[in-house]
C-alpha cells in the first residue's frame, strides 16, 4: 500500500487539477495533456526535461539522505548559488583559455563551495546546538545577495555596459551536449550515476543503516556509539557538495554565464521532490523527473494556452499535500474522537 | 497489353496530375498560411507601461493583419536561464518572428537565433545583431529632455527626484538628459538619483519615490515600469512624469506629462517585412520623428509658458535643429566630452557610462 | 528640513515594519505552542492578494481586511490539519503551503495586476498636525496594540499559560488534561490571520498594487525575526525595524550620495539573526532565552 500512495496522491491532483482549470476558464484536458504528455512527444521537450531534472535529482538524493537522519538542510539553495559562484568563478578565471583541466577544476570547485556553506550551520548545530533549519535558510539570502554583489562588481563582464551579468563562459568551460541541437549536457548523466551510488550507498553501506537509525531513533544511535557529529557533519557535506555541483553545472550549461537569477528555486523544490520520492533516490529520480515535466509542461500551457506561469507551483504544492495527506492515511490508524483525552 | 499500357499510362497521367494538383494547393496553402508572430514580456501586460506598450504594438499587428497573422505572447519572463528557454519553445512551435522586449533577453535571443537560421529575431534596447537578429530602440533621451524642462518649470524646491532600474547606458543617457534639459530652464536645479535593481517592482518603486521625497524632491521621475511612483506622487501633491505609458490615471493632478513608447508603426512594418521577403537585420534607434516617442498631454500642473517651452524644444528636435546632447558638456569628474557645438555620436550615447557635471550622486559601477 | 526627514524615514521604516510585525507576532504565538509553521510566506501572499481582491470589489477595506485573515487563517488551519491531526512532516507541509499559497495568489491575482487598490487613509487625512503623521495609518498602531496583547496573554492569562506549557512539553501537557491538538490548531489560525493581515498591507496600504510574489520572501524574514527576538513580542517590534528598515536605509542612504553596497547592508539582518540563533542555543549558560522545547516535535497523543 506503501507503494500505491504516490500514485493515489498523483491522481487526486489531477482531480485537482481539472477542478482549478475549469475555474480558471480553460479545457482542463487539453490543459493536462498539454502539461503531462507534450514534452514528451518531442525530442526538444525530453531534452528540457533533462535540463530541469538533473538539479532537482541530485540536490534531492543528498538532502533525502540527510533528511533521513532527522538533519534538516533547508539551504540548498543557498550551497547551489555557491557552488555556482565558485565553479562560475573558476571559468571566468582561466577566460578566455581553458582545456581537458577546466571542466573538472569547475566541478570541483563548485562541489567545495557548497560544501563550504553547509559547513557553516553542520558547525552552528554540532558545536552551539543551533537549528540548522534556520541557519541554513538564512544562508540562502546571504549566498543569493553574495552572487548579486559578486556580479555586479568583480565578476561583471566589461563588455556588458554594466549590466549585471558575467561573461559568457568560453567553450572550454561548458558542459558537454548529450543531444545536438538541444541543451541536454551530461549533468544529466551524472546525475544518474549519483542516483545508483546513492542506492547503493543507502541500501548497502553502514550510511544509509546508520542514518535510518538516527532518524528513527537517535538515543538508540547514540547508545550504539554513533557519535551525532559525524553524522551531521556527513550528510552536510554530502547533500552541501552535491547541491554545489548542481549549481556549477547550471551555470556552465543551460545558463553559460553567471547572472543574478541564477537561483530559481531548485533548492527549495528539491525538498519536495525528496519528499516525493519518499527519500529513496530511485524515487527521487523518478519525482525529479515528474516535477521537471511539470515545469516545462507548464512553460509549454502558458505559451500554447495562456495558462500563467502559476499554475506548475499551484500543481507542485497540491502534490504535495496529497502526497503527504495519502502516507499519513495509510501509516496511520485515525481513532475518530480521541480516546486517550482525559476528561 | 495495349490495355494494360493505357492503364499505366492513364494511372501516371492521373499520378501526375494530382502531384501537380498538391503541389499547387500546398503552395497556394503556403502563401495563405498565418505569419506566426510571438512576443516576450519581461514583466505583466497589467503593468501599464513598458510592457503593456509592447502588448499594444501585439494588438495593432492583430488588427492590422487580422487573420493573416498570428500572434503569441508571454509574460513575465524572468532575464535570466528561463528566457532561453521560452524563446527557444516559441522558435519550435514555428514562429516566423520572435519579438524580445528587454535588454536583459539579448543573449538568450542570440544563442536562440543561432540555431533557427529561418526564423527573423527583433530584440527590442539590445546592442548584438546577427542575420537573423535586428535590434530596434527609442531615442527615449529626447522625451526625457523635454520631461526635464517641465520638470524644473514645475518644481519649486528645485530638486527633481530620479528612480533608476539598473546603470545600463539607456538609463543613464536618460537622467542626464532630464537634468540637461531640467538645467536649460533652471541653472540651479539638482537632481537625486536612486537605483532600485529592478525594471519592475512596485513596492520597491514606491518606497524609493518616498525616500526621494523626504529628501526634497518635489518631481519624480522614473525608469521603471511601475505606475508605483506616479501614485505616490499623486498622495503626497507632488509631480511626476510617467513612463513609457500614459500614466494619468494613476496621478491625474500629479502628471506633467508620460513619455510614451509607441512600437505599433514599427511592428506593423517589421512583420510585414516579414511577410513579404523583405525582412533584413538591422538597427533602428527612432526619436520623435519616427513616430515612436510621444509625449501625448500636459498635465493641470503645467504651466502656459512651461508648455510652450516645452513644445518648442519638441519641435526643434524633431526637426534636427536639437539635440539634447550638444556642447560644451563636462562629465560629472570636470572632464570635457563635447566641445562647443558639438553633437554627441550615436555611439557614445549607446556607451554612455557617466553622469554629466552638476549631478549629486556615484553612478554604480 | 532635518525634521522633515527624519519624520519621513520614521515613517519609511515603519511602513517596511509593521507587515513584517504582523506575520511575526502570528508565527510567535505559533511557534510558542510548539509547532514550526515555514509556511509563513504563501498565508502573506494569500492574504495580500485576497485583501486586495476584496477591497477592490467591494470597495471596503475592512472586508479586504477581513477576507486577507480569514483566507490565511484557513490555510493556518489546512497546516493544522496535515501536522497536527494527520502527523505529516512540518518541514514539509510548511513548504507545500508556501509553493501553494504563491501559485495560487499568482493564479487568481493575474486578473488584478495594473489595478489599483487607491489610497489608504493616513493620519495627516484627519488634519492633524505634525509631518510626522503624514505618514502614520492606523494598522501601525494596530501592530503596537498587538505586541501588549500577544505579551499580556502569553504571560498573563490562563490561556497563554497552556499554550506555554503545550509548547514546553506537550506530553506533560496532554498528561495533564490540556487539549494539544486543538490549541495549536488554534494557534495557527491565529497565525495565519495575521500573516495573512501582513500580506494585506503590502497590497493595501504599503503599494497599494498587486503583483504576483509581492511579499518578497518577507514571510521567511518574518521566521528570522521571530527567532531574532528569542521569541518574545517586544523584541519582535526592535527586530522588525531592523530588518524592515535596512532597505529603506539602503535607499535613502543614496539619496544622500553615500555609496554603500546594497546587497552587503542586505546581508545583515540575516548574519545578525543567526549570531542571535548562536547566541541563544548556548543554553546552559545563565540566558533564558529558550526555544519552546517541543518546537518541531511530533505530538502522536498516545500515553
Amino acid at each position: 500500500m506503501l507503494f500505491a500512495t504516490p500514485f493515489i496522491a498523483f491522481a487526486l491532483t489531477l482531480l485537482a487539477g481539472v477542478v482549478l482549470f475549469w475555474l480558471l476558464g480553460k479545457n482542463p484536458a487539453k490543459a493536462l495533456m498539454t502539461i503531462f504528455v507534450t514534452p514528451l512527444t518531442s525530442i526538444r521537450g525530453l531534452a528540457e526535461l533533462t535540463v530541469k531534472a538533473t538539479p532537482l535529482i541530485l540536490i534531492a538524493t543528498g538532502l533525502a539522505i540527510g533528511f533521513r537522519a532527522g538533519i534538516w538542510n533547508i539551504g540548498a539553495e543557498g550551497q547551489f548559488t555557491i557552488g555556482a559562484l565558485t565553479g562560475g568563478s573558476v571559468a571566468l578565471w582561466a577566460y578566455p583559455g581553458g582545456g581537458v583541466w577546466l571542466l573538472p577544476l569547475m566541478m570541483s570547485a563548485g562541489a567545495l563551495g557548497g560544501i563550504a556553506w553547509a559547513a557553516i550551520p553542520a558547525f552552528l548545530r554540532t558545536r552551539f546546538n543551533t537549528n540548522e533549519i534556520l541557519t541554513s535558510l538564512m544562508l540562502v539570502y546571504v549566498a543569493i545577495l553574495l552572487l548579486g554583489l559578486l556580479v555586479q562588481g568583480p565578476l561583471r563582464d566589461p563588455q556588458s555596459f554594466n549590466f549585471p551579468e558575467s561573461r559568457l563562459f568560453q567553450p572550454a568551460a561548458l558542459l558537454p551536449g548529450l543531444i545536438a541541437g538541444t541543451r541536454a549536457h551530461i549533468g544529466f548523466l551524472i546525475a544518474i550515476v549519483v542516483t545508483v551510488l546513492a542506492h547503493i550507498l543507502v541500501t548497502r553501506h553502514m550510511l544509509g543503516f546508520v542514518t535510518r537509525v538516527y532518524g528513527d531513533a537517535p538515543h538508540a544511535a547514540a547508545f550504539a556509539g554513533i557519535p551525532e557529529r559525524h553524522v551531521v557533519w556527513l550528510c552536510f557535506a554530502i547533500s552541501g557538495g552535491l547541491a554545489g555541483l548542481a549549481g556549477v553545472f547550471e551555470a556552465a550549461g543551460p545558463v553559460g554565464q553567471l547572472v543574478p537569477q541564477l537561483p530559481s528555486g531548485y533548492g527549495f523544490s528539491a525538498i519536495i521532490v525528496a519528499f516525493l520520492g519518499r527519500l529513496q533516490p530511485l524515487g527521487i529520480l523518478a519525482a525529479g523527473l515528474l516535477l521537471g515535466l511539470t515545469s516545462i509542461g507548464g512553460e509549454t500551457a502558458q505559451i500554447t494556452m495562456g495558462l500563467p506561469s502559476a499554475t506548475t507551483s499551484v500543481f507542485q504544492g497540491l502534490l504535495l499535500f496529497f502526497l503527504l495527506a495519502t502516507d499519513v492515511l495509510v501509516t496511520h490508524r485515525i481513532r475518530i474522537g480521541r480516546s486517550m483525552e482525559t476528561a | 497489353m495495349i490495355n494494360r499500357r493505357r492503364i499505366l499510362s492513364a494511372a501516371a497521367l492521373a499520378a501526375g496530375v494530382a502531384i501537380g494538383v498538391a503541389a499547387g494547393l500546398a503552395g497556394a496553402v503556403a502563401q495563405t498560411k498565418p505569419t506566426k508572430v510571438g512576443f516576450v514580456y519581461v514583466g505583466p501586460i497589467g503593468d501599464h507601461g513598458w510592457s503593456y506598450q509592447h502588448h499594444q504594438g501585439l494588438l495593432a499587428v492583430k488588427k492590422e493583419f487580422g487573420d493573416k497573422v498570428e500572434t503569441t505572447f508571454v509574460e513575465n519572463v524572468p532575464e535570466g536561464p528561463d528566457a532561453e528557454r521560452v524563446i527557444d519553445q516559441l522558435a519550435a512551435a514555428g514562429h516566423d518572428l520572435i519579438i524580445t522586449t528587454s535588454f536583459g533577453f539579448m543573449n538568450p535571443t542570440v544563442k536562440v537565433a543561432a540555431k533557427y537560421p529561418k526564423i527573423k529575431f527583433e530584440h527590442i534596447s539590445g546592442f548584438k545583431q546577427a542575420e537573423n537578429v535586428a535590434t530596434a530602440n527609442i531615442r527615449y533621451y529626447e522625451g526625457r529632455y523635454v520631461a526635464g524642462i517641465l520638470a524644473a518649470k514645475a518644481s519649486k524646491g528645485g530638486t527633481i527626484g530620479y528612480i533608476g532600474s539598473f546603470p545600463i547606458p539607456e538609463v543613464v543617457m536618460g537622467m542626464n538628459a532630464a537634468f540637461l534639459g531640467a538645467k536649460s530652464v533652471n541653472p540651479n536645479i539638482k537632481m537625486k538619483i536612486i537605483w532600485v535593481s529592478t525594471w519592475f517592482d512596485p513596492g520597491k518603486e514606491a518606497d524609493a519615490a518616498k525616500a526621494l521625497a523626504d529628501q526634497g524632491a518635489d518631481i519624480i521621475m522614473q525608469h521603471t515600469d511601475s505606475p508605483a511612483p506616479v501614485k505616490f506622487a499623486e498622495e503626497r501633491k507632488l509631480f511626476a512624469i510617467g513612463q513609457a505609458s500614459d500614466m494619468k490615471a494613476f496621478g491625474p493632478n500629479a502628471i506633467l506629462t508620460s513619455i510614451v513608447n509607441n512600437w505599433n508603426g514599427y511592428y506593423i512594418g517589421r512583420v510585414k517585412a516579414a511577410m513579404d521577403g523583405s525582412w533584413k537585420s538591422g538597427d533602428v534607434w527612432g526619436g520623435f520623428n519616427s513616430g515612436m516617442l510621444d509625449l501625448p498631454s500636459y498635465g493641470p500642473g503645467v504651466a502656459a509658458d512651461a508648455k510652450a517651452l516645452a513644445d518648442a524644444a519638441k519641435a526643434k528636435i524633431t526637426s534636427g535643429e536639437l539635440h539634447p546632447f550638444t556642447g560644451p558638456l563636462k562629465k560629472q569628474d570636470g572632464s570635457e566630452f563635447l566641445k562647443a557645438g558639438e553633437k554627441i555620436a550615436d555611439k557614445d550615447l549607446a556607451g554612455m557610462n557617466f553622469y554629466v557635471e552638476g549631478i549629486d550622486g556615484v553612478l554604480p559601477k | 528640513m532635518p525634521f522633515d526627514l527624519i519624520a519621513g524615514i520614521l515613517t519609511g521604516l515603519l511602513v517596511a515594519a509593521t507587515p513584517l510585525i504582523l506575520a511575526a507576532l502570528g508565527e510567535l504565538v505559533v511557534e510558542k505552542s510548539g509547532v514550526l509553521n515555514l509556511g509563513v510566506e504563501g498565508m502573506m501572499v494569500i492574504g495580500a492578494f485576497a485583501g486586495f481582491a476584496a477591497k477592490v470589489s467591494t470597495g471596503s477595506y475592512l472586508i479586504g481586511f477581513l477576507a486577507a485573515i480569514l483566507s490565511a487563517a484557513l490555510m493556518g488551519l489546512l497546516f493544522g490539519l496535515l501536522t497536527q491531526v494527520l502527523l505529516s512532516n512540518q518541514v514539509a507541509t510548511g513548504l507545500a503551503l508556501t509553493l501553494f499559497g504563491l501559485g495560487l495568489s499568482a493564479l487568481f491575482g493575474a486578473g488584478y495586476t495594473g489595478q489599483t487598490a487607491g489610497a489608504f487613509p493616513r493620519f495627516d487625512s484627519f488634519g492633524l498636525p505634525g509631518r510626522f503623521f503624514a505618514g502614520v495609518d492606523a494598522l501601525m498602531l494596530l501592530v503596537l496594540l498587538l505586541a501588549i496583547g500577544v505579551h499580556l496573554f502569553l504571560e498573563r492569562t490562563r490561556g497563554g499559560l497552556i499554550l506555554r506549557a503545550v509548547g514546553e512539553n506537550h506530553d506533560a501537557a496532554h498528561a495533564i488534561g490540556y487539549p494539544v491538538v486543538r490549541v495549536r490548531l488554534l494557534a495557527l489560525a491565529f497565525g495565519g490571520g495575521m500573516a495573512g493581515l501582513g500580506g494585506a498591507y503590502l497590497s493595501l496600504v504599503q503599494t497599494p498594487f498587486w503583483v504576483e510574489r509581492m511579499t518578497a520572501g518577507r514571510g521567511w524574514i518574518a521566521l528570522a525575526l521571530v527567532v531574532f527576538a528569542a521569541w518574545r513580542p517586544f523584541r519582535v517590534l526592535a527586530g522588525a525595524f531592523l530588518f524592515g528598515g535596512i532597505s529603506i536605509l539602503q535607499l535613502h542612504s543614496q539619496g544622500f550620495g553615500l555609496k554603500i553596497d546594497a546587497q552587503i547592508l542586505s546581508m545583515l539582518p540575516y548574519l545578525a539573526t543567526i549570531g542571535v540563533l548562536v547566541l541563544i542555543s548556548r543554553s546552559g549558560s545563565g540566558l533564558t532565552l529558550k526555544a519552546p522545547q517541543s518546537l518541531g516535535k511530533v505530538f502522536t497523543g498516545s500515553s
